[in-house]
């Protein structure tokens, strides 16, 4: 090693005017904690767009009624007290003391009517909620009423959620604008204040500790509990390619890597100081979404015939080689959440069987027509999903396949096309959510079967619609439990998409340098975390 | 000269004007949706058309091109789509970038380029030229993103002398910044390098072959002399042609480079832009570019009548 380094030195002598003033790497602030996120804080507003990203700058600057704690399950964050009525129609909340917004004003219940209000125009799992809701009226500067027109089971449960549109608590100000338009001003109650004089879009995003927050006095646990700021400021810097992301955290010039590329996980794990951790919850589902407004797929036999083409080892095998990374997964929720269930999926676990998917095709109307697949080439994991999917259905032998490849931009714009794969519509394309996002029949948008109302693919199944509405409904977790099953049968029989593969996406920090990475699955907090 | 210098000002009008058309046309000819971008994975189709309707961009093309036209007669580039920052506000914070990075570049290429190409004109078919062709070969085969691993590797994960990433503005100190922009400027000045060693030696070359240059050396000038005063100067044209070109290319965005070394530069500004569809940021930085490339070419224009005197306008 010391051969290398001096004949590495002798190399280096020719840069006489960079060695001049070569010095140890860039020194950091002992208060700055400097991570690298999966991607840039471009939008400021978490209600606006449905982005992670703007979750994770949300988790920051805004605070929550409730929160998730590390098992998934709701607790108060910044409610003290709540009481439900006997027909659970009525919901009773109190603000804790101490809460105030960054420019120091107190939080107020209006502030949180507005703020619900808002986001329930946007949020997946907040319209429904909303259609559910009678009225949402602040009682007192603390106190706020939430009665629903039925029972709905869910609200503390949404109201909890971690994954985006996260619930936050804006100021009444911002909470009024159109919940399509962008709010100007970040000013949140959370523990850290964002700060827009160093805020560079598409490289660098700055907080700092709010002093005035108050924490819980629970001790953290998932996104709840206390939410103790132990840094001075927290510098998100976008760094798009993972080469140079692993490089930097290696070199010890980021603290943590939210995101780090499944290829350099071993030079990660085998640099000293370098820690490697993940939340059994946390990671992608991959989604093969088929459009069932036109043929094959308007057939239910064609997509049931894709369950006996697809396999979902091979995705695993490309996306995600580590075999510490993958689950293979059978249930429509994800694997390691409270939901989890594969029922329904018995006949496609087996060897997957091309012959029994041409007959199933073959009765579907299949004639050889062309399969128009949107191939997104500039998207990590979806450019080889992609790739192992076309591989899979040639190999089956008797499809045709249009594929036409664009960016990722292109695709999100042509997926939303109702015209038929002729006229510029689609047949296929591959998508991801996160398992948290999956883990309920509610927030997993892409699960719906409500027609027009659904996701794109525009699945469509009454009876499926009315065991969602049950599950929402359902007065006990047991009782979800079992309504879970017979959605996921009713999934397999009507295959409204087919989750390709679920795989772990853990994050990388110097364990050298910090302490107290709480691991969530998704919307990484920052609070709790010490530079040592 | 000044009323060349003005006439060749009031024809980028026209340059500047059709660049601005073909620029929100073609855009919006592009597949892909912002509203579709910005409303995120999960949203439904009438989320998206709720976006759509607030960006304007449900209007017919014409009315979008008419106010367009008309922010763009008054200096207004428009508003990002995702940050709602003007775009001439992202474009100042990404500039000193650009222009740090790209002279400092040049800086490394002329420095090394020129000595190099002259030796190797000088040296014909020798051992020198054969090397400095070698080495030019090799700066134009080698993928720079594949040179900045290479640096990053050494540079700053075993020697540990450098950053890895990122930019230090000026305001932070001339040391920093040009500890910030070591690596990048090396492996981007590779290309420009190779690309100007190799126009310098035949460009030298043609100039070695004049019948001034025999009589310069048949006076007993010095080989210094002859090479420097007498043929590099006239060899210059070409050199400075592709040196302007070179620098017109580094400012309008060295988009590998600068996402290796994550410099936030115009050209990564641009291709961000292109794959979120923020039409404001992409439609406010192409004519930027246009217009830096008019004015660059003006300059090398009449950079040509100082290296030239029988040069005239």
């Amino acid at each position: 090693m010391v051969g290398r380094k001096s004949i590495l030195s002798a190399a280096g002598a020719a840069f006489a005017i960079v060695t001049a003033l070569a010095a140890p790497a860039l020194a950091q602030s002992g208060k700055t904690l400097r991570v690298a996120m999966h991607a840039d804080v471009r939008t400021l507003d978490p209600f606006w767009t449905t982005q992670t990203i703007a979750g994770i700058h949300g988790m920051m600057v805004y605070d929550t009624l409730f929160a998730s704690d590390h098992d998934q399950n709701p607790k108060p964050q910044m409610v003290e007290s709540w009481t439900v009525s006997a027909d659970r129609m009525v919901y009773t909340f109190v603000l804790r003391d101490g809460l105030k917004f960054h420019d120091g004003t107190p939080v107020a219940s209006r502030d949180v009517v507005a703020s619900m209000n808002r986001w329930g125009k946007r949020d997946g799992a907040g319209k429904p909620l909303m259609g559910y809701t009678k009225s949402l009226e602040a009682k007192d500067a603390k106190t706020f009423v939430w009665t629903l027109n039925e029972p709905y089971g869910l609200l503390i449960d949404i109201l909890a959620k971690t994954g985006t549109s996260v619930p936050f608590v804006m100021r009444e100000k911002e909470a009024m604008v159109d919940a399509f338009q962008q709010i100007q001003e970040v000013v949140g109650s959370g523990p850290f204040m964002f700060k827009r004089d160093e805020w560079v879009p598409g490289s660098k995003t700055v907080y700092v500790k709010n002093p005035n927050y108050v924490p819980r006095k629970e001790p953290a646990s998932g996104h709840a509990g206390g939410k103790v700021v132990k840094v001075d400021r927290v510098e998100f810097v976008w760094l798009s390619d993972p080469q140079t992301a692993q490089a930097a955290l290696v070199a010890g010039e980021i603290d943590y890597l939210e995101s780090p590329a499944v290829d350099f996980l071993p030079i990660l794990e085998a640099t000293p100081g370098i820690k490697i951790e993940s939340h059994p919850a946390m990671g992608t589902m991959g989604i093969l979404q088929l459009n069932h407004l036109h043929p094959p797929f308007n057939h239910v036999k064609a997509r049931q015939a894709m369950l006996h083409i697809v396999n979902n080892a091979d995705y695993l095998n490309t996306i995600a080689a580590d075999k510490r990374l993958q689950t293979l997964c059978y249930s429509y929720f994800g694997c390691g959440v409270t939901m989890e269930t594969d029922a329904g999926s018995e006949p496609y676990k087996s060897a997957k069987d091309y012959k029994k998917a041409e007959a199933l095709f073959r009765e579907a109307g299949y004639a050889g027509e062309p399969i128009t697949i949107l191939h997104a080439t500039d998207h990590q994991y979806i450019n080889p999903a992609n790739l192992v999917m076309i591989q899979q259905l040639r190999k089956a032998g008797f499809l045709k396949l249009d594929v036409q490849a664009m960016d990722w931009g292109s695709v999100v714009a042509r997926r939303a096309k109702k015209e038929t794969p002729a006229q510029g519509g689609w047949n296929i394309f591959i998508t991801g959510t996160t398992v948290l996002t999956s883990s309920s029949p509610v927030t997993h948008t892409s699960i719906g079967m409500g027609c027009e109302k659904a996701w794109f693919g525009w699945p469509c199944d009454a009876k499926f619609e009315q065991l969602r509405k049950e599950w929402a409904f359902a007065p006990s977790l047991e009782a979800r439990k079992k309504l879970a099953v017979d959605i996921s049968r009713r999934a397999y029989e009507q295959v409204p998409y087919i989750s390709f593969a679920q795989w772990r996406n853990p994050v990388a920090y110097r364990a050298d340098r910090i302490a107290g990475v709480i691991p969530v699955p998704s919307v990484p907090p920052m609070w709790n975390i010490e530079k040592k | 000269m000044t009323a060349y210098i003005v006439r060749r000002l009031l024809a980028t009008i026209p340059v500047m004007v059709v660049v601005a058309m073909f620029v929100f046309l073609l855009l919006n000819l592009t597949p892909g949706d912002p509203a579709a971008v910005i409303a995120g994975d999960d949203a439904s189709p009438a989320e998206i058309e709720g976006v759509r309707r607030k960006l304007g961009l449900d209007r017919p093309l014409w009315e979008q091109f008419v106010i367009y036209a008309w922010n763009l007669a008054r200096g207004d580039l428009g508003t990002s789509i995702f940050s709602n920052l003007p775009v001439l506000t992202l474009v100042k914070q990404r500039l000193e970038p650009s222009v740090v990075l790209a002279i400092s570049t040049l800086t490394v290429a002329i420095l090394l380029a020129v000595p190099m190409g002259v030796l190797a004109a000088w040296k014909q078919r020798s051992w020198i030229d054969r090397t400095v062709m070698g080495i030019s070969v090799l700066g134009f085969a080698m993928p720079v993103f594949m040179i900045g691993y290479l640096l990053i590797y050494v540079f700053s994960i075993e020697l540990r002398w450098l950053p890895v990433q990122g930019y230090r503005p000026l305001a932070q100190g001339f040391e920093q910044t040009l500890r910030s922009i070591a690596l990048p400027s090396i492996a981007l000045g590779m290309v420009y390098m190779a690309l100007i060693a190799r126009i310098t030696r035949a460009s030298m070359l043609d100039v070695l072959n004049e019948d001034y240059i025999r009589t310069a050396r048949a006076k007993g000038v010095a080989t210094a002399g002859v090479l420097l005063r007498h043929a590099l100067k006239n060899a210059a044209v070409p050199i400075v042609t592709v040196i302007g070109i070179g620098l017109t290319l580094l400012i309008s965005g060295v988009v590998i480079t600068e996402t290796v070394f994550n410099i936030p530069g115009l050209g990564r500004l641009t291709v961000d832009a292109v794959l979120k569809r923020d039409y404001p940021i992409i439609q406010g930085l192409i004519i930027l570019f246009a217009g830096v490339k008019v004015l660059i070419n003006l300059m090398i224009d009449i950079s040509y009548t100082f290296l030239d005197p029988r040069i005239r306008y």
